[in-house]
């Protein structure tokens, strides 16, 4: 009973993990679409800071199959180079400078 | 030129270059037993100052924080060194390291190994260099 009970968890976290694979791929597609079309840079700015988040996604389910806790640090560490990137990005597109001598 | 309003991204800056800074200690001293150590720790350490410098800009934060990130870069090598040179004090070959087991008030026991020391070695380098070029090229005319 509970060996069935762990087949049927398995096979359903297996049809998980593909269907949220595909959606992720697709999404990503999309945003490829729209990073490549984007008439203006904030578009394309705004799709790559979401590739990003989509990026950690893949991460995650890669850790949960490949069964392994390893993959932690990297999800923390894609958030924190999207964001600091989006930054820099927004900061060039307002500004033109990225760090600034002095804020006046 | 126009003054722009970075109060979000200041308030937003503050907050997390604090847990940035935790992340990095984080990785620096997780890595003898999983993924991290002192490269990916100095980077995200880099990674917070230059978020810092991003949001206030260059003269505000070399008042905050008054380092020379170009004499880090030494402290760094001269810090990797001496922990090699070290293992010449115990008639062992170079770059030797070793490691035991302590006693902690609150931690209990602790595994303290010399290979950690070489690590902030690479962990100082790290942060100096990353911040050193990217400084170089921001103050470019």
């Amino acid at each position: 009973m509970t060996d069935n009970l762990l087949d049927v968890t398995e096979t359903i976290l297996d049809i998980t993990l593909f269907i949220s694979f595909i959606a992720i791929s697709l999404s990503l597609i999309l945003l490829l679409i729209r990073m490549l079309k984007g008439p203006t840079n904030p578009d394309r700015a705004v799709a790559l800071d979401t590739i990003g988040i989509n990026l950690m996604g893949v991460a995650a389910l890669l850790a949960i199959y490949l069964i392994t806790p390893n993959l932690n640090d990297v999800i923390l560490l894609i958030a924190i180079l999207a964001f600091l990137g989006t930054v820099a990005i927004a900061k060039y597109l307002e500004k033109g400078v990225i760090i600034d001598r002095d804020m006046d | 030129m126009y003054k722009p309003n970075d109060l979000i991204l200041r308030t937003t800056t503050s907050l997390i270059a604090f847990i940035l800074l935790g992340f990095a200690v984080y990785l620096l001293f997780a890595g003898h037993n999983s993924p991290g150590g002192g490269f990916i720790g100095g980077l995200v350490t880099a990674a917070a100052i230059v978020l810092m410098y991003m949001a206030y800009g260059i003269e505000t934060v070399d008042k905050v924080l008054p380092i020379n990130f170009e004499t880090l870069i030494s402290i760094g090598l001269i810090t990797a060194i001496v922990t090699g040179l070290g293992s010449f004090l115990f008639d062992v070959p170079f770059l030797s390291h070793t490691f035991d087991y302590f006693e902690f008030p609150i931690f209990g026991e602790v595994e303290l190994a010399t290979a950690m020391l070489f690590d902030i070695g690479v962990y100082f380098t790290v942060v100096g260099v990353t911040v050193t070029i990217i400084l170089n090229i921001a103050n470019d005319q």
